[in-house]
């Protein structure tokens, strides 16, 4: 059941890490990193996939460059223009050599064009190799495609330039989420300096945010402020050794903890107790 | 909803740290310019968009506004601006900018209506607008020249065009895009207080327990006071309660303690409800001595149709066999027929009993009428006995999938936050109760329940119609740049009114028109009638935000008229013209505004504006050169039998000359001469003005000559003209200077003071001269509107003795009743339209905004996901949307901001290229004409 292991490393892998995900020095990090990796890989780490991709490297071992997820996207009815009666520029891409992307595979820039999280998901399900894993977006119980389950990555908010964090009525990235009140949150906070308004801060969170980019393509500052990185390169990882006692969901984050070796190493710890302690000590 | 899901204990820890009123500005965001905004002007203006009305500073240099920022002076917004207000510094940078005047030509050079748009002088243009005026006025009287006006003129252009339409041209046929916006909440001023606008102001939001939002969006249509709302609600999340009412979920549920999603139109029946129980069932919280002192109650006739087309209009001759009438198809008819009579149905049976009507009787409806006559209590809560919860709670449900007891529940919970004592609670209404076909009766009822509780007119307590547009009130209202209304509540039908106005402009008696009634609907449909034959569009977009657009567009490019839009941008409006004007932008000119608490403020022109753009203001006045004394004030013979009397005799006595121009008589008088050109002095000083000055363009001008301006400071005569009107009337306004100085005033403003709370004794210096001269001691409701009635029952006027009833504010007894289009089998689902927060009316300034555009490029079609998938639909999917009257093709939203439950759909309608307007319907409320916007029967299919 490799598949099935592949759907637990992935909630796993979401399960780690704490309920929202905004911060002021992601942007700045994201940035560094692009950086530092684009010499050595030749996919930019900040390559988003489409929808149900397995993990990079699977993705790229099991793709075949066909570009039927790209035509499919494409080719997709709501993606007609309403005026020519033409198909759009589409989300999926096939990556040329300028893209900083391996050459031929697919991805999307959500500030050209986001993922409309299509509901039959056809990208999906014309994918002829399991690079793009229908039983990622398919709902166990139901056997229904459910594009929540969608994980191309996670969007991240610059909380300095985000005009509603100077208490700008803007929130277009709420408005413009389509799991709005889930994977976008306003958080309500009081404006001391005016003494009469309140701050309506869009919050993301990591457990529903499914990277379509629907936020980062509507963010109205000049750079978007809000903004879809793979989940790698946007979370942190907390560590699985402590549970929050306020939180009953937290347990769950830890439960696919490898069994490991817990003993903690370092400096302080390097020596054997006895030669340590037959070490004279000055005085 | 939101409130368990939100943080507010956390923030609620820090409240109360800043007080709400009078707070102090850090001294570094008041300071000058800083080191890096060397170079730059700042100058303070309101914002451009809605009725809210926020301060913004803005920055030019090198004649260009390169830079906007929130004023932290202005009381409203505190330095806050809306994701709209944020892009003020864009607006009038468009590449697209009209930049001279474009005529619709053959090869030859000239005018023709299937002609191509080509530039034309400003000289040309205006040659061909007297042209065809002249002709309008030969073929139909002073009722064949029309203006499409605006809530959104400034007020001294609101003030030039109305003096030029009413004094000049003699015709009423003006009327402005706020009639789509403002008049019901104007009846509803009107009738129960005699006077217009509201008696509290934005403080209430802060002193206040309770927000209940009837049909408002406050969310994303007054996006600054809902942040002073959520702030409230955070500063005592346990105390304050928020419950939004509303037809479909949208963002303002987001804070809402709960929601109430009722059934399009019964909201009627939900106030009645309120009102049922507080009589009923807590006559205890009603505050006797209030209402005996302050209160009548009253009535006027149920059976006054829907504000439609009438048999007999020459459009809907003749009728045929096949069920169409004139312009009109046979579907359309189904509707339209119900003007003139209609089957009482089984939902509206039981709240007209009271009235004399029953379910099933035929119910004969006249035309719309203000007329109402007083009752007395018994009579009240008789009108109110139907509104029992079970008859209430499953006709007010409007989400088929919620539990009626639940659903009971609520509304219980919403009498409980009314009726508490000790607890203020403010009703602020915006569209949903305005644009409705009994919107007038909407607004009356929110003020029964205030009043009966006396929770009206003090600090933190009243019901509070918040208005759409930034000059709705300032200019539309307050101007009266509508067809029946002159300046300060003064109407056209009133002979000594006319005669105050006749004075104080200087025209002979007798010039003013008293007939006012073509509204702006009657526009519409006074030019397909071939009646009106000149039409000019100002700061409006008539052919895009009027419903039942279809007639209306037909009507203007293929009849023989001539039509003129004058806008700063390209839109649907110009596209249907035969002539369009370059017109100056907000900050090209100096102007003023009025918002929602009656706060005016005025900025100055800030930069030249761009091509030959030149000024609404400037296009009347150069427009006034055109017409002479002989060549308007013959005598003329109405529609309606009634005769304008020839003045020129009049006016010659009072020493005009036959070829005097109205320019010299309304504009460029004496007394407007008085106000100087001072460039050394505030507030001229260091700054542009196109109309008095002319500028560095050196602009050819209507006569073909370069323009170098009127020589005096018109826009402060225009001013200071308008405002005497209203001064030592309960409408005082400041002198011009004072209101470059401060960050505007709310009305009255009485000894350099402003007015908070009206009506109030302890805050409302006429309400205190009132109360004393009748000896009463908290209020005096000193409207003089209306405050004569005869005495009757729910049925009719039984005594036609009128009883004086001055100081008074008045009680209606008016019944839930169904619109004029339900959904069917055929057209099973409601359509509700209005605006996203992203974008501004009809979207022609947003949508060149590349950042909003980016947002919301396109207008969608919010439904409900049950509904989309039993037909078939997926998210995404190109739908029609269509009605009796037309079908337009959108892409369906099922996971929006707007969240509609089964039954029903929202679709705004900034975007032209889904013009919902060719789908709704022009049904008005019959009293106050405001379109209803918010209901009509639609079927969606795939595309």
């Amino acid at each position: 059941m490799a598949k099935k292991g592949k759907k637990v490393e992935i909630t796993s892998r979401r399960r780690f890490f704490t309920d929202i995900a905004y911060s002021a020095g992601l942007a700045t990090m994201g940035g560094l990193l692009w950086a530092g990796y684009t010499q050595k890989a030749k996919s930019s780490p900040l390559t988003l996939r489409p929808p149900a991709a397995l993990e990079e490297k699977d993705f790229l071992k099991l793709c075949i460059k066909c570009g039927l997820c790209a035509e499919a996207c494409h080719n997709r009815p709501s993606n007609i223009d309403r005026d020519t009666g033409k198909p759009k520029k589409s989300t999926l891409k096939m990556a040329k050599a300028e893209d900083n992307v391996t050459i031929g595979t697919p991805f999307f820039t959500p500030r050209d064009v986001p993922c409309y999280m299509c509901d039959d998901i056809p990208c999906v399900t014309v994918c002829p190799s399991e690079a793009l894993d229908i039983t990622k977006v398919t709902n166990k119980k139901t056997g229904e495609l459910d594009f929540k389950m969608m994980d191309m990555g996670l969007a991240v908010v610059d909380s300095n330039s985000c005009i509603a964090f100077w208490g700008i009525q803007c929130d277009a990235c709420y408005r413009a989420c389509p799991l709005m009140d889930k994977a976008i949150k306003l958080e309500y906070d009081r404006n001391e300096r005016t003494g009469k308004h309140a701050f309506l801060k869009p919050v993301v969170s990591m457990y529903d945010c499914t990277g379509c980019g629907m936020c980062e393509n509507a963010c109205v500052t000049e750079k978007a402020a809000i903004f879809v990185l793979p989940r790698e390169i946007a979370l942190g990882r907390p560590g699985d050794h402590y549970v929050k006692g306020w939180d009953k969901k937290d347990q769950q984050r830890v439960a696919n903890r490898v069994d490991k070796d817990i003993t903690t190493h370092d400096k302080r710890s390097a020596k054997k107790p006895e030669d340590y302690l037959n070490r004279e000590l000055e005085y | 909803m939101g409130m368990n899901r939100r943080d507010f204990l956390k923030s609620s820890a820090a409240a109360a740290a800043a007080s709400a009123v009078g707070i102090s500005i850090p001294a570094e965001l008041s300071a000058a310019a800083t080191q890096a905004e060397q170079g730059w002007r700042w100058d303070k203006a309101p914002c451009r968009f809605c009725g809210t009305g926020c301060g913004i500073m803005l920055a030019t240099e090198n004649g260009k506004i390169v830079a906007v920022k929130g004023d932290p002076a202005a009381p409203v917004n505190r330095g806050l601006n809306c994701i709209k207000g944020y892009f003020n510094a864009k607006i009038m940078y468009g590449a697209d900018r009209l930049k001279t005047p474009l005529l619709r030509m053959n090869d030859k050079g000239e005018f023709d209506k299937h002609g191509k748009f080509k530039p034309v002088s400003w000289k040309r243009a205006f040659d061909e607008m007297e042209k065809h005026i002249r002709k309008a006025l030969k073929e139909s009287g002073p009722e064949g020249v029309a203006v499409f006006a605006s809530g959104q003129y400034t007020i001294m252009e609101g003030y030039a065009a109305q003096k030029m339409m009413k004094a000049g041209f003699r015709s009423n046929a003006f009327d402005p895009n706020a009639r789509h916006c403002m008049a019901s909440a104007v009846v509803g001023f009107y009738q129960t207080f005699g006077i217009d606008e509201p008696s509290g102001c934005y403080d209430d939001i802060e002193l206040t327990d309770t927000v209940v939002s009837w049909g408002s969006n406050m969310a994303e249509m007054h996006p600054i006071l809902w942040s002073r709302v959520s702030d409230r609600k955070l500063s005592n999340p346990d105390k304050v309660k928020v419950v939004n009412i509303t037809t479909y979920r949208t963002r303002s549920s987001d804070l809402a303690d709960f929601e109430i999603i009722f059934r399009p139109n019964t909201d009627l029946a939900l106030w009645n409800y309120i009102a049922h129980e507080i009589v009923y069932n807590h006559p205890e919280a009603i505050d006797w001595d209030f209402v005996k002192q302050h209160i009548v109650f009253a009535v006027g006739p149920v059976n006054i149709g829907y504000g439609m087309r009438r048999k007999g209009e020459k459009s809907l001759t003749p009728e045929r066999p096949d069920g169409s009438a004139g312009k009109y198809s046979a579907k359309e008819m189904e509707i339209i027929r119900k003007e003139m009579a209609k089957k009482v149905s089984d939902r509206e049976g039981p709240a007209l009993e009271p009235y004399g009507y029953k379910s099933g009787d035929e119910m004969k409806n006249t035309p719309g009428t203000l007329k109402h006559w007083m009752i007395g209590f018994e009579e009240y809560k008789k009108s109110l006995a139907p509104y029992t919860l079970d008859y209430v709670a499953p006709l007010v449900k409007g989400d088929p999938d919620e539990d009626l007891e639940a659903f009971k529940k609520k509304l219980k919970d919403l009498v409980a936050l009314y009726v508490e004592k000790d607890r203020k609670v403010v009703s602020f209404w915006t569209m949903g109760m305005n644009q409705h076909t009994r919107g007038s009766w909407d607004n009356t009822l929110s003020y029964n329940v205030h009043f009966l509780l006396n929770k009206q007119a003090k600090p933190g307590n009243g019901a509070y119609s918040l208005t759409g547009q930034p000059s709705a009130c300032g200019t539309a209202r307050e101007v009266g740049t509508f067809a029946h209304r002159l300046p300060a509540d003064m109407m056209v039908k009133n002979p000594k009114h006319r005669k105050i106005a006749e004075k104080k402009w200087q025209i002979p008696e007798g010039t003013l028109n008293p007939v006012g009634n073509q509204h702006i609907m009657k526009i519409h449909r006074d030019i397909e009638d071939g009646v009106v034959k000149f039409a000019w569009v100002n700061v409006c977009n008539p052919y895009q935000d009027s419903a039942s657009a279809r007639h209306w567009i037909k009507a203007a490019r293929e009849m023989d008229n001539f039509i003129v839009t004058s806008d700063g941008y390209p839109g649907i409006s110009a596209m249907v013209s035969d002539l369009v004007l370059p017109s100056a932008m907000i900050y090209e000119k100096w102007g003023a505004y009025g918002n929602a608490e009656r706060r005016t403020q005025h900025w100055r022109q800030q930069v030249i504006p761009v091509g030959q753009a030149m000024s609404d203001t400037w296009q009347w006045v150069e427009l006034s050169k055109r017409f002479t004394v002989d060549d308007l004030w013959g005598p003329y013979t109405l529609r309606n039998g009634k005769k304008l009397p020839d003045v020129r005799k009049a006016a010659y006595k009072m020493g005009y000359k036959p070829d005097t121009t109205m320019f010299e008589i309304l504009y460029a008088n004496d007394r407007a001469k008085k106000y100087k050109i001072d460039l050394n002095s505030f507030p001229q000083k260091g700054y542009d003005n196109s109309e008095c000055l002319g500028d560095a363009r050196n602009v050819v001008g209507s006569d073909g000559k370069v323009f170098k301006g009127y020589g005096f400071m018109l826009h402060q005569y225009l001013w200071e003209e308008y405002a005497w009107f209203g001064r030592g009337h309960g409408h005082d306004l400041a002198d011009f200077v004072t209101y470059h100085k401060v960050r505007g005033l709310k009305w009255p403003v009485v000894n350099g003071k402003e007015t908070f709370w009206r009506f109030n004794t302890k805050y409302d210096p006429y309400a205190a001269k009132h109360a004393k001269e009748a000896g009463l001691k908290d209020f005096a409701f000193y409207g003089p509107l209306a405050k004569k009635l005869a005495h009757g029952d729910l049925k009719g006027i039984k005594d036609k003795k009128k009883t004086s009833l001055a100081n008074k504010a008045k009680i209606f007894a008016r019944p839930y009743m169904d619109p004029p289009e339900v959904p069917d089998k055929e057209y099973d689902t409601w359509l509700c339209t209005g605006r996203v927060l992203e974008h501004w009316h009809s979207g022609t300034m947003t949508m060149r905004v590349p950042e909003l555009f980016r947002a919301v490029p396109e207008a969608l079609c919010y439904m409900n996901p049950k509904d989309a998938k039993a037909r078939g639909l997926k998210n995404g999917d190109l739908v029609w949307v269509e009605s009796r009257r037309g079908k337009v093709k959108v892409r369906i939203e099922t996971r929006g901001r707007n969240r509609p439950s089964r039954g029903l759909v929202f679709v705004p309608w900034f975007d032209e290229r889904v013009l919902i307007n060719k789908v709704t319907l022009d049904a008005t409320c019959p009293m106050s004409k405001q379109t209803d916007y918010k209901k009509c029967a639609v079927k969606i299919y795939k595309a």
